[in-house]
């Protein structure tokens, strides 16, 4: 076990730089999920982190060990791709031993960590055969049980579940989980699907154009994003933002009022499912254009002073088409940026 | 290739072409097979018939047991597996390198090994007769094989580097990550998954020197290889028994090139894995 610490790691293809400056902890012990949209630089600072991509400028380090120089076998990693890179030559057996044989681990030991890493994958029954005879779902295990057999000091993943179908990828989630849980490794994930970082992760890190734009609890990037990029990106729907203007140390308007200590123009962000519904003569005035029932919701999408707002509403309210509704803030659960940086005041 | 439709044009077209291709290549390897077993009738009788009137091992008999006709094949085979184990050798690494990596002039590269292709043989003949004897490589299984790896090394470099680069990546950095150095990787999961497709490359060396002729002939005076011997040799012979020469040729070439089909189409980009 050890933590994952990235200073100032940067990376250019040619003149385009994918990696800015970065600083990132991963503590030992826990889950942190690398989340932005493709393009972001998060499977390239991975593959910086692993040793399979060089890097510009600044150091990682392992532990208390500086790995920036060392080939990838000596950093003492284990990786899942995104294509899981099961072995197709080698049974699934000796693909899981394959990191403990290049250990030159005595054979009991061998038999003993692959036995315990299949058990713990429930890839038990496979082991004798070859990945040509493997579903999706069962590569996948081997791949994470081929990454988990070796006792890594850290582990890589990168996109682990994106090849899997909709309900196989649920099931995998939850399963992995409780897997890493209890084998208790320091981990980054690398994803851009935003309800398996949520799901898993003990702090999400999001990327934005090569920066790390906010590491928090997922929690805490739901609720309070340090930008207007992370409330967009995060959550579905995304956040609402309002332009309002705050004056006399206040901002307030029908439905919110607050103390604020920035004069001037700012963006108001609040999540569809945290404002009250109320009459129209009681709050902000919500004037409805589409209803989508979603079953556990439903999701309202109209315009409060010409600008777009969504809003979710309980199933059992009655709305209708084109009528205008109040909205009540909850001045906790609001967040203010700057209109102009898009960063949270 | 989609199902050809019987009424339609380019349906007949497909199938008259596949038609005259393999009458192009079978006819000939028939009439030599007629005139390998079926003897002198035969040779001379017309019109032919599919199977001759007595079938009869004496010409391939005979044949065998003219004077150095095993001192010349054990020259073809030292020359074909010299070739074979060069080119491989050789062609391998830059197939890989070709496969693996983008450096510059690489699609340059690519092109220049095509283009050794493109000299004839016939005006390096000379030069290199006069290389080789002042080399001592001349009259030697040595000395042929090395013109025939150049023959062979372009295809051998074409077909590893097609069979690279079908192996992913990952699998490789998956093999760094958990412990290989770049060596143990290719040993451990590039060579293996290779293996097959490098066997055929390897055939195909050897084929390809089985086969030639020209530079054989031109490079040795004793030791001929079996091209080269009974090109000499059987001019002087009758009909049937040059026959009989010519099928013992072709036999080898033709089951092995059978054997590792499915690899030489992978040169041109038609997988059927």
């Amino acid at each position: 076990m050890a933590a994952i610490t990235i200073e100032g790691v940067s990376k250019r293809f040619g003149t385009a730089m994918a990696l800015e400056q970065l600083d990132l902890t991963v503590a030992d012990g826990e889950f942190v999920a690398l989340l932005g949209p493709s393009g972001c630089g998060k499977t390239t600072l991975l593959r910086i982190i692993a040793g399979l991509e060089t890097r510009s400028s600044g150091r990682v380090l392992i532990g208390d060990r500086d790995v920036s120089d060392l080939p990838p076998a000596e950093r003492g990693l284990a990786m899942v791709f995104q294509n899981y890179a099961v072995f197709p030559h080698l049974t699934v057996f000796e693909n899981v031993a394959f990191g403990l044989r290049m250990q030159k681990r005595d054979e009991e030991t061998v038999q003993r960590q692959v036995k315990r890493a299949a058990d713990l994958l429930q890839i038990v029954p496979y082991l004798e055969r070859y990945p040509a005879k493997l579903s999706g779902g069962q590569r996948q295990r081997v791949a994470v049980a081929r990454a988990l057999a070796v006792e890594p000091a850290v582990l890589l993943m990168d996109e682990p579940l994106s090849n899997l179908d909709a309900l196989l990828r649920l099931e995998m989630r939850a399963e992995l989980k409780s897997v890493l849980k209890e084998a208790g490794t320091t981990t980054l994930y690398v994803t851009h699907d935003q309800t398996e970082a949520m799901g898993l992760a003990d702090r999400i890190a999001l990327m934005h154009k090569g920066v790390i734009e906010q590491i928090d609890t997922p929690t805490l990037i739901y609720s309070r994003p340090s930008s207007t990029f992370v409330g967009g990106f995060v959550g579905s729907p995304p956040m609402n933002f309002l332009n309002m203007t705050a004056t006399g140390g206040m901002l307030a308007c029908e439905g919110l009022s607050m103390r604020l200590a920035h004069e001037g123009p700012v963006m108001v962000g609040f999540r569809g499912e945290d404002v009250n519904l109320v009459a129209a003569s009681e709050g902000l005035a919500f004037e409805v254009k589409v209803i989508e029932p979603m079953g556990s919701h439903q999701l309202l999408t109209g315009l409060v002073k010409g600008e777009r707002v969504r809003v979710v509403a309980s199933p059992q309210e009655v709305i209708a088409r084109g009528m205008t509704l109040g909205l009540q803030f909850d001045a906790a659960r609001v967040v203010v940026m700057d209109p102009q940086t898009g960063k949270a005041l | 290739m989609t199902k050809p439709a019987g009424s339609s044009f380019k349906g007949w077209l497909y199938g008259s072409g596949v038609m005259v291709l393999c009458v192009w290549v079978l006819l000939p390897i028939g009439l030599i097979g007629l005139g390998a077993f079926g003897g002198r009738p035969a040779v001379y009788q017309w019109p032919k018939t599919l199977m001759p009137a007595s079938l009869s091992l004496d010409q391939l008999a005979v044949f065998l047991k003219i004077e150095g006709v095993w001192n010349a094949a054990l020259n073809s085979v030292l020359a074909a597996s010299m070739t074979m184990i060069m080119a491989l050798l050789l062609g391998a690494p830059a197939g890989y390198a070709l496969a693996r990596f983008s450096f510059p002039g690489a699609t340059l590269f690519r092109l220049m090994i095509l283009l050794t292709r493109a000299f004839p043989l016939a005006i390096l003949a000379l030069p290199l007769t006069v290389l080789f004897i002042r080399a001592g490589l001349y009259d030697t299984a040595f000395g042929v094989s090395l013109v025939h790896t150049a023959l062979a090394l372009p295809f051998a470099a074409m077909i590893t580097a097609s069979l690279f680069a079908g192996i992913p990546r990952e699998l490789e950095e998956a093999a760094w990550v958990f412990g290989c150095t770049r060596w143990q990787a290719f040993v451990k999961v590039v060579l293996p998954l290779a293996l097959p497709g490098m066997a055929a490359a390897a055939i195909f060396a050897f084929v390809i020197s089985w086969n030639e002729v020209f530079a054989a002939s031109v490079l040795t005076v004793q030791q001929r290889t079996l091209t080269a011997y009974l090109l000499t040799v059987l001019s002087e012979s009758p009909l049937h028994y040059r026959f009989a020469g010519g099928f013992i040729l072709i036999v080898p070439s033709v089951v092995f090139i059978f054997a590792v089909r499915r690899y030489l189409f992978a040169l041109w980009g038609v997988t059927s894995r």
